[in-house]
């Protein structure tokens, strides 16, 4: 049943996390700021993932809600991103300074 | 051992899509690239034995979800001409210090001891015995059902809040 062992999946699941977040610095286009974010959720996915093995299956019920919260979080994002894209004709995030001091 | 065979493939192709996700400049590349990573992050948890949650991957997440992000590319037609977004040397490096710590991590999972095995029913063998048991979907429904019902049910009312909340924000008038 165990036949990777759970250095390389939680090995994997670190260099995803930490793609994703060099990716949220280093980008500006808010749309894609969403897809590293997404990234991220799945490192830790796999985390949970990875060790539901050893702490019981409670780890796979709660990707299932990490999930489900992904979702709900993609579907406001996105639509946040529309209706800024209607003030300012950009979804750089450069432009939306406001909240900046 | 074809397993690990396997998941170092699986492994490699969900890294290098994740990299080429956060170096395209396209955003239209960046959204095939990256359902490139959850296909491949699907097949990994197969073979970690979450048969569910690998078919819920490709189905919420390289379905619904990407579907999402293409179809709002699509709306504000960001993939024909996309301005350079790539941020300047001083954030390349702090993005790149980030990651560095991130894989200092990673180094102290390799070197040190692992924490003990955590929870009531520990080891391989009780995941497997349950599966047998309840099934493939069972094994993440029954508990679902059991012990996280007032989650599930929160979880259901922030889906209706998550819903009507983006209608209202995309609708033109309130």
């Amino acid at each position: 049943m165990q036949s990777v062992p759970l250095e390389y999946s939680l090995g994997l699941s670190a260099l995803l996390f930490s793609i994703g977040l060099a990716g949220v610095l280093v980008r500006r286009n808010a749309i894609v700021l969403f897809m590293c974010i997404e990234l991220m959720l799945n490192a830790v996915n796999l985390a949970f993932v990875a060790l539901s093995p050893f702490a019981g299956r409670d780890g796979q019920v709660f990707v299932f809600f990490v999930i489900a919260v992904a979702a709900a979080e993609a579907a406001v994002g996105l639509a946040i991103m529309i209706a800024v894209f209607r003030h300012k004709d950009s979804v750089d995030v450069k432009n939306f300074s406001l909240l900046r001091w | 051992m074809v397993i690990q065979i396997l998941f170092f493939f699986f492994a490699a192709c969900a890294a290098g899509s994740a990299l080429a996700m956060v170096t395209r400049r396209n955003p239209v590349a960046c959204a095939i690239w990256l359902i490139g990573t959850f296909f491949a992050l699907a097949a990994i948890y197969t073979l970690l034995g979450a048969l569910f949650i690998g078919i819920i991957q490709i189905l919420v997440y390289a379905g619904a979800i990407m579907v999402l992000f293409l179809f709002v590319i699509m709306l504000l037609n960001l993939g024909n001409e996309f301005e350079d977004d790539i941020q300047g040397t001083g954030w390349k490096v702090m993005a790149g210090g980030a990651g560095l710590i991130m894989l200092a991590f990673l180094g102290r999972v390799f070197s040190g001891e692992l924490p003990a095995p955590l929870g009531h029913e520990a080891g391989p063998q009780a995941l497997a015995t349950a599966q047998a048991q309840d099934g493939v979907v069972g094994l993440v429904g029954v508990p679902l059902y059991q012990s996280y019902v007032v989650a599930l049910q929160a979880t259901a009312v922030l889906l209706f809040v998550a819903v009507v909340g983006a209608v209202v924000l995309a609708k033109r008038k309130v």
